[in-house]
């Protein structure tokens, strides 16, 4: 292998990660945001790809003389820093622009030492160091990884120093120590692992510090994608045979089985955040949907602050719920991380209101049925057995009434059938057109004329216009 | 005529009156069973006996239904349609079935069950009582310890339940009151009392739901600070009941400064631990319109807090029991509340003669003073509560020792509105009780171990207290069978009487006593000389009697038992201990249908056979206490059968002591001790 091109800083590895924004600078301009700051921890070109490789003196050699190579930098930058304080007063953000420079260039090191060191082990041959990529990418990265470096008979680590060794959750409790330093150090680490990890993060938590930091119209550059791009699977495109991915990381390893040319570190390297971008305006995000509270033309327009709560907003809002939780079968989401969130839960949620909603806590379940009048805590089925006899009979007795079965067995509070957003609580006031909506939720007022129903005498009249929540909780106990 | 004929047959009554029963309005015939009824219930059976037309009167007017047996329940609605109030406090199991019997047609008039005593019933019975009688007004669960969230949730489908008892249900959690809080909006009356199961959560949203609330009893449940603020701010509640409450303590009551309630008029905080006299104050801040005040047992008594209670200036009752009054804190009283009627200082450490004679000079109005147990207390405080208080028609002082026999005389003098009067172990001697001549409208005496009084003062109360229904002797050794029949002969009121322990006693006594038919209550435990003719003799008079306690009346034995069976069918709870009652007795007693409570210990003549036998016929027992001894000696079986009919037992390991009785006080009552 040809590692003379390895110190090269050529930035053209870099550019690969523009390519889906080529077409549309708005996009690339935010893409770019988002990922400027992912320099810092991912500076360190190789260290991402050094769990696939083997022990190699020669890349060793490489990994160390990157290592000097950045010592040399971050010596220069804090010699400057030296000089600047002895002669003048510099600006307060200049100074805090380079301390964070520092900050990440330092962390960078620490995690490319720790690499460099790490690739002795070989239990850590095929974990990925950082985080684990998502299962669909793991064989592509694996792929690449090893047709490109693998060298085979390279494990010369004997048993018992495995023992002293640590083990991986072990180095990745560490880097996620560091970065989290690094995250306090200033570095927004405003990283794509949000997408995976905590998608709660990325729109609610927009949104508070939005609210938060109450931004005035005009003091940021406000920038609007449009749906295709949103719902994009990928941002990064391999220039060469046009495979996409969802991190420009991912790409930059893919790209290596282009040729030598990119596996250097340089072009391995996370593009450094180009010193201009920074002194511009902050960028906030529209949602393309008109009439959203997101939508620049709406008159409480309130922006979204990143490219990841723009896509989990117009998912949320405006996309239809394709995932179903396998565990209730009932309730849908449009974004995968949601789903999982719910059904870590999924089935825990024990108490329970007459309306069929469930909730993982007492109080907000008191608080439910102190908001909504005719609402009754229920108990589990198993503890009202001969009661939710007579219930399910009386539901069975209604069904035909109004509803076909389908609808009332698929029905819940919150989550939606076919008609979206319907009942969904926090859009109440908008859906009176819906056919579940207002008419029904009147009459809560006078509900509990199932009262005249759970005493086995159905009274006719006041069961027509029975709410179909009594109606799905009916169903559910008569299930159980 | 048919009817007529059968009238004439059966009853004496009717035999008075030779109309035909079926042609009188039946407006006309239902004044009269009302009469018949109040002066023997009874009566109401013959009445029934008479004819068809009075049997279908009497059904027809008969409102409260108090059955022996659960399974007689169906028999009984459909004989008695018009029943509002069902009563199963003498069944002790009340299986599911039984209420599911009830017929459920739409135009049930029940409005009230009380299932208090009851045990053995779950959700499904509720169930099926909510099903039958839609219209239910009054609930009581109370002692319902087995019932639970799913019994609480049917019990929500009663949507017009005005009054709800919960006591001590203890498996009941916020979860069940919040479905009877959403279901019951109209209640009125709750009582949550030893709910331990419920938190603030459910009672936030009970006093969100049921607005209507004007009692609400949460004794010792964990209500704390969270939603106390929210209960005192429904606007019908007037009586609120915290007894024992651990959670309300004075940062609690603090909170409450802001809020007002004016409708607030009764606030029991007694047994709080946790509040002192800061929290008192700023409780009554907020609730100005207050009548009665309960803090017995709750906060030493200081002057800054009685100054505080300026502020609610329509205070009647002021109940302090168990209170540290600090000094100055009873003259602050007299100063501060001179509004009160009702004045409850008993058990109470630090009540000394200066602090409460100026009191009760400032308290004029005074009704009701109880100084039980103000043992520092003398004639100075005595002469001054006479003088002052005369319109007292209360006066509880057991156990105020140092008060002499002329002090004591002060109070038939000048107190002549007296109607309850307690001077037990006191110097109370003859010369007193001839001063309480004045006293005409006494209806209860309790004038136990009172050693200096004889007959000659029992003559006096029984020619001037014609009203008297309560009367307790316990101890007076000096009394004979003269003084019981002068009460017995002066008093046909009386409802209660209490002789234990006074040994000259003889059946004589109880002779005379058989004419009041009124007694219910009849105690004479260690009264060696009467024997089983005097007990006959009550048994035969009066009809009424329900509790009797013939502990150690040697004398008595299977004859008096055999008469009791024979008359005394309101009998429910007995104490044969030291009888001379053997298998045939007991045997004869447990024909008894609504005997619900025996003591049969250190009887000699019985045995495991017969107590098993009396044990399996007496169907309504509730509780029986028995010498351990027996516990072996009878089939296990046996006794689980009798335990799942709803009987408790409790087992009593105390040494037969019949040599001591006339000299040892140690079978005292705790009362008195």
């Amino acid at each position: 292998m040809d590692r003379s091109q390895n110190h090269i800083h050529g930035q053209s590895a870099a550019n690969f990660c523009y390519q889906f924004g080529s077409d549309n600078p708005l996009l690339g301009m935010g893409i770019q945001q988002q990922f400027a700051p992912f320099t810092s921890p991912f500076g360190a070109s190789s260290s991402t790809n050094i769990p696939h490789m083997d022990w190699n003196p020669a890349t060793m050699l490489d990994n160390l003389t990157f290592i000097e190579d950045k010592i040399r930098q971050v010596k220069d930058v804090i010699r400057t820093m030296v000089d600047n304080g002895g002669q003048l007063p510099c600006r307060q953000g200049d100074l805090t622009q380079q301390q964070q420079v520092v900050n990440a260039d330092l962390t960078c090191l620490i995690v490319q030492l720790i690499s460099t060191a790490g690739s002795l082990l070989p239990s850590l041959k095929n974990s990925s160091f950082l985080s684990q990529p998502p299962a669909g990418h793991m064989d592509t990265v694996n792929h690449v990884g090893s047709s490109s470096s693998f060298i085979p008979n390279a494990t010369t680590i004997s048993e018992e120093n495995k023992e002293d060794m640590c083990s991986p959750e072990d180095y990745e409790e560490l880097f996620k120590g560091f970065t989290d330093g690094a995250m306090e150090g200033g570095i927004e680490i405003d990283n794509v692992f949000v997408e995976e990890q905590d998608a709660k993060d990325g729109d609610e938590g927009g949104d508070a510090s939005m609210d938060g930091e109450n931004l005035p119209p005009g003091s940021y550059e406000l920038l609007q994608l449009e749906k295709d791009e949103i719902l994009a699977p990928h941002t990064h495109f391999c220039s060469i045979c046009g495979k996409g991915f969802k991190r420009d990381a991912n790409l930059r390893m893919h790209m290596r089985g282009h040729g030598d040319e990119y596996k250097s570190p340089a072009a391995l390297a996370k593009p450094p955040r180009d010193a201009s971008v920074e002194h511009e305006l902050v960028k906030r995000y529209s949602c393309p949907f008109v009439g959203c509270k997101r939508n620049k033309l709406h008159k409480n327009f309130q922006p979204l602050k990143t490219i990841l709560c723009v896509k989990n907003h117009y998912k949320r809002s405006h996309c239809e719920k394709s995932y179903t939780c396998s565990r209730c079968h009932t309730k849908k989401f449009s974004v995968m991380a949601d789903l999982k969130t719910h059904e870590k839960h999924c089935g825990r949620d024990k108490w329970l209101c007459s309306c069929g909603t469930s909730f993982s806590r007492k109080d907000k379940l008191f608080a439910h049925v102190a908001l909504f009048q005719g609402h009754t805590p229920a108990l589990p089925a198993d503890e009202t057995k001969n009661s939710s006899d007579q219930i399910s009979r009386v539901g069975s007795h209604q069904e035909p009434a109004k509803f076909p079965s389908s609808m009332g067995s698929s029905f819940m509070w919150g989550t939606s059938s076919s008609d979206d957003r319907g009942l969904d609580v926090k859009g109440l006031a908008g859906c009176s057109e819906d056919i579940l909506s207002t008419g029904n939720f009147g009459s809560f007022n006078f509900s509990f004329g199932p009262a005249d129903g759970f005493t086995g005498e159905p009274s006719g009249s006041s069961f027509s216009v029975l709410p179909p929540e009594h109606f799905q909780s009916a169903q559910k106990k008569g299930k159980n | 005529m048919a009817a007529a004929s059968a009238a004439h047959r059966h009853s004496k009554r009717c035999r008075l009156s030779p109309v035909p029963l079926d042609s009188p309005a039946d407006e006309l015939l239902f004044l009269v069973l009302d009469r018949v009824a109040a002066a023997d219930p009874r009566a109401l059976k013959s009445f029934a006996l008479a004819s068809r037309a009075c049997h279908a009167a009497e059904s027809r007017h008969r409102r409260v239904l108090r059955p022996l047996r659960a399974d007689l329940l169906p028999a009984a609605l459909v004989r008695y349609p018009s029943a509002s109030r069902l009563d199963l406090s003498l069944c002790a199991r009340v299986p599911d079935a039984a209420l599911a019997a009830v017929p459920s047609s739409g135009s049930s008039s029940l409005r009230a069950v009380d299932l208090s005593r009851s045990s053995g019933f779950g959700a499904a019975g509720i169930a099926a009582l909510a099903r039958a009688c839609p219209c239910l007004a009054d609930l009581d669960l109370s002692n319902g310890v087995h019932l639970g969230d799913a019994a609480a949730a049917e019990v929500a489908r009663m949507r017009k339940l005005q009054r709800l008892s919960l006591s001590r249900c203890k498996q009941v959690t916020d979860m069940g009151l919040g479905c009877v809080a959403v279901g019951c909006t109209d209640l009125k009356d709750l009582s949550l009392k030893w709910c331990i199961g419920i938190t603030d959560l459910g009672l936030n949203l009970l006093a969100l739901k049921c607005t209507k609330l004007t009692t609400l009893d949460l004794s010792y449940t964990m209500i704390t600070k969270e939603s106390l603020l929210s209960i005192i701010k429904l606007t019908n509640l007037q009586v609120l009941t915290l007894v024992g409450c651990i959670g309300i303590d004075d940062d609690a009551l603090s909170s409450l400064e802001k809020e007002y309630s004016k409708s607030i008029q009764v606030l029991d905080m007694s047994h709080c631990q946790n509040v002192t006299d800061v929290g008192v104050s700023s409780v009554v801040k907020s609730i100005p319109n207050l009548l009665e005040l309960n803090l017995s047992y709750c906060c030493p008594v200081t002057p800054s807090m009685v100054r505080c209670l300026q502020k609610v200036s329509k205070l009647q009752t002021l109940k302090l029991e168990g209170c540290k009054f600090m000094a100055d804190g009873l003259k602050a009283i007299g100063s501060s509340c001179v509004s009160i009627r009702e004045l409850s200082l008993s058990k109470s450490a630090g009540v000394t003669d200066t602090e409460l004679s100026f009191a009760v000079s400032k308290l004029k109005n005074l009704l009701k003073l109880d100084i039980t147990c103000c043992r520092n207390i003398t004639d100075v405080s005595v002469v001054s509560i006479t003088r002052s208080c005369t319109s007292l028609i209360s006066l509880r002082m057991e156990s105020c020792s140092h008060v002499s026999s002329g002090a004591l005389q002060l109070i038939g003098k000048h107190c002549s509105q007296l109607e309850e009067l307690d001077l037990t172990d006191s110097d109370l001697d003859d010369e007193g009780l001839k001063a309480l001549t004045g006293c005409t409208n006494l209806s209860s005496l309790k004038i136990g171990i009172c050693l200096r009084i004889s007959d000659e003062g029992l003559t006096h109360i029984g020619k001037s207290c014609p009203k008297l229904r309560d009367i307790d002797l316990y101890r007076c050794g000096g009394i004979s069978d003269d003084g019981v029949i002068q009460i017995a002969q002066g008093c046909p009121m009386l409802e209660s009487i209490n002789l234990s322990y006074c040994t000259e006693l003889t059946d004589r006594s109880l002779m005379s006593l058989s004419k009041c038919t009124k007694l219910n209550t009849l105690e004479i435990r260690g009264c060696p000389r009467i024997s089983s003719a005097g007990l006959s003799e009550i048994a035969m008079g009066c009809r009424l009697l329900s509790k009797l306690d013939i502990k150690k009346c040697f004398e008595i034995n299977d004859v008096g038992m055999l008469y009791l069976s024979q008359f005394s069918h309101a009998l429910r709870q007995i104490n044969l201990s030291y009888c001379s009652v053997t298998d045939i007795g007991l045997l004869s007693l447990s024909s008894i249908c609504g005997l619900q409570n025996m003591t049969i210990v250190h009887l000699a003549g019985i045995t495991p056979n017969g107590l098993i036998a009396a044990l399996m016929v007496c169907g309504g027992l509730t509780k029986v206490k028995l010498h351990e001894a027996f516990k072996s000696m009878m089939p296990l079986h046996m006794l689980k059968n009798v335990e799942a009919r709803g009987c408790m037992f409790q087992w009593i390991n105390k040494p037969f002591k019949v040599l001591y009785i006339f000299f040892q006080p140690a079978c005292l009552p705790l009362r008195y001790v």
